[in-house]
């Protein structure tokens, strides 16, 4: 069966090349058969990776340890659930769940190719192929997972515990759908590129598949801070690891990219510079992979590492971006603007939104390169770590969240700044109450820092608002009005709010937690304000593939029993490894975190315990952004039939000329 | 234009960067220990019979190996120390790092024996004291008792024939 998946793979690579190639060579010479070679490509070697995915399942279902890959990352008494999430749990096997998420996207294009100009559809199917064939050679040459081992073990060596985790289930898929779904955006880009036709058209089919990639990014960096929270065990949600960095860049190019679409597609303007942000997107995707498997960075997100693996990545990346860059510096000049960018107008505003976000990703890129540049210059050893990036990337944010109230109040191409600042005069007296009062009825803090945060979050959950409220009053009947809004500006408003409530969650959780790192005995407590936690000793339990000491901790407050926390520290005897399993009691309000440390003589443990005001707000946060992505992808005009969308072409085309 | 071609002069400079990076290896942290002598310790060789110290170990160039039956790590580089201890004629000195007795003798019956001496590291204060973050590591001590070099992670042949090789050639040339 393994050798069914590997040929699969083989296959593939051969559909791949026809795809990446016959296509271009027929919009060379106009020939409507070869540009037809791009849809039914993408759709075949859609359907053999996915025989390829299905026989390395079924491998780890079957506990075929004849595989090496089986064999290093499962075990016979690993729950069936994990030893399916196992096929992505390492190196080959998640670069075979980024081909099928890469050839997915392509089959996804594929079947909406028609409501696309053949050509277009052809030369966005051709890149896709182009790429793919990367990925294809790079597994096939070194990282197969198919690859059969002799002697066959007995026993495999178990997955990593740290995956053992329904976090883990989900977390990477969704990562991994953010990265390659960039692949579509920035294949757009090179279609646009090569054509010369970048119209709103263009603008208009490009934005719901970045929209999809990015909320799908948005979901999983969200999952990967909830489930380093709960797992590693010292109480943070965020590391500036490089690994997260990598996943953080293309997110914040990512959103860029959305808001410059938006003006592109209203205004006709900033076109190459969208046309870049497609192309940095995924270029960043891509870097990140690199960064995160050829080992150059030292990170807590540990993947086997391997310079072959390296240097392929790095040879795959230099074909990639240098082709599109220099596409880019030759054919970007052509593609003219319909107008000039007023600063004090919508496209103005967000054209700054622009210029913070990728300054943001742009320090975040050389504070996570830093170390790798000082250590090439021979400077010695060094790291970067959460103090550089706060200081650098929390200003940045600023402005950002001011901006999202502002815009709302400001129209397209030219506006009054006095007038929208007027208009906006109760907002900010209802911010600046409410940022003097909440940290001091929430926390009793007068802290400047609060106040600001309080202020920027504020400010962003009613300035998400105020499209909807002001779309409602224009109209005469308000239930008309509110019907007539479309499913984008509700997905806006819903990620905007999400990243108010995000704010505030940073602020509070980050200013006014409180930790306390105690060595405690049976029966023993200790306070944080007016939560006592008792803890009340731990016992010996055994698990499906591990062994556990369970540790029992009551929470009082102020006498009133409020919850019963087992955290636990868990012995996974195939790997050796200790995994901290945290245990969380939650609410909106605040969460309350006991980890287990180390165990103290006969009976006493260390004991990790914290008290997080709006911890949950930061991923709910993330969750409102998510689902603002999937609002906004889905709106009706995305989904127009090509006739319908020809009138509108026409005009911006004559428009552009 | 000319300005549209920036982005394609700063993927250059990245991918140089990149490039020059995947030949260093951000693990290599250089040990405070080259040059000093080697920590102090007293403790029991494996089988309890005698007791070692750094004393034991001068007046020839050794390796000090730290080891553990418990390390995946140990037993991809056991075979090049079987080699070098074989074939080379290196003595190898094995620190016995968080482990029991026991066990030690059964992997080391298992995969083969390189060492001339066992130190029995059983609560890891030799490893402390030495500065080892992750077992397998290896000390190159010159004949005076001095650190001259330390392998972070499994030993290689190309480790060997690169550096250690060398130092013990000048070592001994030295002498």
């Amino acid at each position: 069966m393994a050798e069914i998946g590997h040929y699969a793979l083989i296959l593939a690579l051969a559909v791949a090349i026809a795809q990446g190639v016959l296509p271009v060579l027929g919009y060379w010479r106009g020939d409507q058969r070869l540009l037809g070679i791009g849809v039914s490509g993408a759709q075949t070697q859609f359907a053999l990776v996915v025989l390829a995915y299905a026989a390395l399942s079924l491998a780890f279902v079957d506990n075929d340890f004849s595989l090496t890959y089986v064999a290093s990352n499962s075990h016979s008494q690993l729950p069936l659930i994990y030893r399916l999430s196992a096929v992505w749990g390492a190196h080959e096997g998640s670069l075979l769940m980024w081909l099928l998420m890469l050839t997915g996207w392509g089959f996804a294009v594929s079947l909406s190719s028609r409501r696309l100009p053949p050509d277009i559809a052809a030369l966005v199917l051709a890149t896709m192929g182009a790429i793919s064939v990367g990925f294809l050679l790079f597994m096939l040459a070194t990282s197969n997972p198919f690859e059969r081992q002799f002697p066959v073990p007995a026993e495999g060596r178990d997955l990593n515990p740290l995956l053992q985790d329904p976090g883990l289930i989900i977390h990477p898929p969704m990562l991994y759908m953010g990265y390659v779904g960039f692949s579509v955006a920035f294949s757009f880009a090179i279609a646009a590129l090569i054509t010369g036709k970048l119209d709103l058209a263009w603008a208009r089919w490009t934005r719901p598949w970045t929209t999809t990639a990015w909320l799908f990014l948005t979901m999983g960096i969200t999952l990967g801070s909830w489930w380093a929270y709960n797992e590693l065990g010292w109480g943070g949600w965020w590391f500036w690891d490089p690994v997260e960095n990598a996943s953080f860049m293309p997110w914040l190019v990512g959103t860029a990219l959305i808001h410059s679409l938006a003006v592109t597609e209203k205004r006709g303007v900033l076109k190459s510079w969208t046309v870049l942000l497609a192309i940095l997107a995924f270029a960043l995707s891509l870097l990140g992979t690199f960064l995160v498997r050829s080992g150059v960075l030292v990170s807590v997100h540990a993947f086997a590492t391997d310079p072959a693996r390296g240097v392929f990545i790095l040879a795959f990346l230099t074909i990639v971006l240098g082709a599109a860059l220099l596409l880019y510096a030759w054919r970007a000049p052509r593609l003219v603007s319909d107008g000039a960018v007023q600063l004090v107008s919508r496209e103005g505003l967000l054209l700054l939104n622009n210029v913070f976000l990728v300054a943001a990703a742009a320090a975040v890129l050389i504070g996570t390169l830093y170390p790798l540049v000082i250590d090439a210059l021979g400077l010695g050893k060094i790291s970067v770590g959460p103090p550089y990036f706060n200081a650098i990337f929390l200003p940045l944010m600023v402005p950002l969240a001011v901006l999202v109230g502002l815009s709302a109040r400001i129209g397209w191409k030219r506006a009054k700044l006095g007038e929208a600042l007027w208009s906006l005069r109760w907002v900010a007296l209802t911010t600046l109450i409410a940022a003097v009062l909440l940290p001091y009825v929430l926390e009793r803090s007068f802290a400047w820092l609060a106040i600001a945060g309080t202020a920027l979050s504020v400010w962003l959950m009613i300035g998400a608002l105020l499209d909807v409220t002001h779309r409602v009053r224009s109209r005469r009947d308000r239930w008309q009005g509110l019907r007539s809004i479309p499913a984008a500006t509700w997905g806006m408003t819903l990620a905007h709010f999400g990243l108010g409530v995000w704010t505030l969650g940073v602020t509070y959780a980050g200013l006014f937690s409180v930790e306390k790192d105690v060595r405690l005995g049976p029966g023993q407590s200790a306070e944080i304000g007016a939560y006592t936690f008792t803890f009340q000793g731990t016992e010996h339990r055994e698990g499906a593939n591990y062994q556990s000491d369970l540790g029992t901790v009551f929470v009082e407050r102020s006498g009133q029993p409020i919850a019963t926390l087992n955290p636990e520290k868990r012995l996974y005897p195939s790997q050796r490894s200790v995994m901290t399993e945290s245990a969380v009691d939650h609410n909106p309000r605040r969460d309350l975190y006991v980890a287990l440390g180390e165990p103290i003589g006969d009976a006493d443990w260390a004991l990790r315990l914290y008290y997080k005001p709006f911890m949950r707000m930061v991923w709910f946060g993330g969750v409102l952004m998510f689902f603002g992505g999937i609002l906004a992808a889905s709106d009706r005009r995305y989904r127009l039939e090509r006739s319908a969308l020809k009138a509108p072409v026409t005009s911006a085309q004559t428009a552009a000329t | 234009m000319l300005r549209f071609a920036i982005p394609v002069v700063v993927l250059l400079g990245l991918l140089a960067l990149l490039g020059i990076g995947l030949r260093l290896d951000p693990r290599e942290v250089p040990s405070p220990l080259i040059g000093k002598m080697a920590p102090a310790f007293d403790l029991p060789n494996l089988d309890g019979s005698a007791r070692i110290t750094p004393l034991d170990l001068q007046g020839r160039p050794v390796l000090v190996n730290f080891f553990a039956s418990w390390c995946a790590g140990c037993q991809v580089e056991h075979p090049v120390l079987m080699k070098l201890a074989r074939e080379y004629g290196v003595e190898i000195v094995g620190i016995d790092y968080k482990d029991t007795r026991e066990a030690a003798e059964q992997w080391l019956a298992r995969h083969g024996n390189p060492y001339r001496i066992i130190v029995a590291d059983a609560l890891g204060q030799a490893g402390l004291d030495w500065g080892v973050y992750g077992v397998p590591e290896t000390f190159v001590l010159s004949a005076d008792g001095r650190v001259v070099y330390k392998q972070i992670g499994p030993m290689t042949d190309a480790a060997w024939r690169d550096k250690i090789a060398p130092l013990l050639a000048q070592g001994s040339a030295s002498r």
